[in-house]
């Protein structure tokens, strides 16, 4: 038999379950205190070799097939909790109905991390500046959470509770997600400023645009990561967008209105130069996404 | 008492049979119980990219896996690259294009790559320095690196034809 007494093992001791079923995960979820469930890996298992994390009971959800999935239906796409970064990557159904989402992807970490790493656990790790948190926000996705004591739904606004905090209680996991489908004709951009390719973004945008005939703006949506705990919806620059002509003098006035929206300051990064990020991202963001609108108008 | 499972992992061709901790990495397995060093470990959280090893094929950090996730798998290390005493046509065009200086990151760096150019036998220069983005190196600078990759898969489409 192996022993380990001669080396020390990274994380604390735990007792490992591996269900294969969604009702055995939740039992298990129930019936333990100090849980914590294991999916991907790529940010609950740094957390426990630096033993930041300590869980008496780590459930590995790897087995629980009925987690991975990806299908559009209504209007909507549904992915499984436990579905690997990498097959959303190379998903054609999401290529074809939700490009922001594959843009969103290519800036999270990288190819060996999106390997193991899942939709579900980026959504409940629910790091500020993650590229899927700042997805689901911008699309309004609705987060389907499981317990042994029943099913619920939340809105991703209301999911993302505190800073790296989600609404879910203890016995409670995430099951899925459903993204509605982006209207006909609306068009998308997802940019971020991170130090190096792969890394978490200091301050990431994405934006949705349909223009109307003329031109004109006649659909929007903005998501801002990295100003606060949760990617910010800015409804007042929105609401100004709507009706106005897509061109440069309207974008500069979205941006600078980003540029004023309260942000926070950590360490590394100022909150002066987080707002300087927000106003040339969300400039970049609408003219891309109105460039690709023209582009459809036309193809 | 410690929490322990007995497994059942296919290294490099070999199935080894097990018990372990249920709280032990992959790294750690390969390298203290199987004595297989070629896999490195640098940060042991998931940022250096040191100990990239296959797992089913696919490219994962054996630091951020346990290796009870590993039972009834396959994983692929360096060591499976060379036969023979002879290095592969990866290991060989990092050798003339000067792809390592202390070689710490080289291990990692070449079975990225090994996945990276099964899956992209015609890469462009763009590709290659996009997949490297997981790999760290203090040493080479990676510009020969890249060169490495790039002659690694002309080579191997030559050899193909
Ligand atoms: C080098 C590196 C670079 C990275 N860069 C980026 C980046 O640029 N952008 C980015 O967004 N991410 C990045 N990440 C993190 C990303 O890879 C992770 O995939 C993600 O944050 C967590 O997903 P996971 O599946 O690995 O979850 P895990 O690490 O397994 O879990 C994360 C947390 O979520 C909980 N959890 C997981 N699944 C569920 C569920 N179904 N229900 C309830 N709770 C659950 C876990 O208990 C844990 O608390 C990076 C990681 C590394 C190692
Ligand atoms: S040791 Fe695993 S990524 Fe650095
Ligand atoms: S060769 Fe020294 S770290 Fe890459």
């Amino acid at each position: 038999m192996f022993k380990a007494g001669h080396f020390t093992l990274k994380p604390a001791p735990f007792t490992y379950h591996d269900p294969h079923s969604v009702d055995d995960a939740v039992d298990l979820l129930a019936r333990h205190e100090n849980a914590r469930v294991l999916a991907g890996g790529q940010s609950l298992m740094p957390m426990m070799n630096f033993r930041y994390a300590m869980p008496d009971h780590l459930i590995d959800l790897n087995k629980v097939g009925e987690l991975a999935y990806i299908h559009v239906e209504n209007n909507a796409l549904h992915i499984g909790a436990m579905t690997r970064q990498r097959d959303l990557e190379f998903s054609d159904d999401i290529a074809r109905h939700c490009p922001l989402l594959k843009a969103a992807l290519a800036h999270v970490g990288h190819r060996q991390t999106r390997n193991r790493g899942t939709l579900g656990g980026s959504l409940c790790h629910q790091d500020p500046s993650a590229e899927l948190v700042n997805a689901a926000a911008l699309l309004g996705a609705t987060m389907h959470v499981v317990s042994q004591r029943g099913k619920r739904d939340l809105a991703a606004a209301e999911f993302a509770l505190a800073y790296m905090t989600t609404a879910l209680a203890p016995d409670e996991m995430l099951a899925g997600v459903t993204f509605p489908l982006p209207t006909q004709g609306t068009a998308h951009a997802f940019v971020e400023f991170a130090r190096r390719h792969g890394d978490f973004a200091i301050v990431a945008c994405s934006a949705m645009l349909g223009l109307d005939g003329k031109g004109n703006i006649a659909k929007v949506a903005l998501a801002i990561s990295g100003l606060a705990h949760a990617p910010v919806r800015p409804a007042t620059i929105e609401q100004a967008l709507l009706g106005q002509k897509a061109d440069a003098a309207t974008f500069k006035a979205a941006a600078a209105e980003a540029g004023k929206l309260e942000a926070g300051a950590d360490a590394y990064v100022t909150a002066t130069y987080r707002q300087h990020l927000a106003r040339m991202l969300t400039y970049r963001a609408l003219e891309q996404a109105a460039t690709s609108a023209t582009e459809n108008h036309h193809g | 008492m410690a929490d322990t499972r007995t497994i059942a992992v296919t290294i490099n061709g070999t199935v080894h049979n097990a018990t372990v901790e249920t709280r032990m990495t992959l790294v750690d397995f390969l390298r203290h119980e199987l004595k297989l060093t070629g896999t490195h470990v640098g940060c042991e959280h998931g940022v250096c990219g040191a100990c990239t090893v296959l797992v089913n094929g696919v490219s994962a950090r054996a630091c951020l896996m346990l290796v009870v996730q590993c039972d009834g798998q396959r994983v692929a290390t360096v060591e499976s690259l060379a036969g023979d005493r002879k290095l592969n046509v990866l290991q060989q065009s990092f050798q003339d294009n000067h792809g390592l200086q202390c070689g710490f990151c080289t291990p990692g760096m070449l079975m990225t790559l090994t996945e990276f150019l099964r899956d992209h036998p015609e890469p462009s220069e763009a590709q290659v320095r996009e997949v490297l983005s997981g790999n760290l190196c203090r040493c080479t600078g990676y510009q020969s690196i890249v060169d490495a990759t790039l002659d690694a898969a002309k080579k191997m489409r030559e050899a193909a034809r």
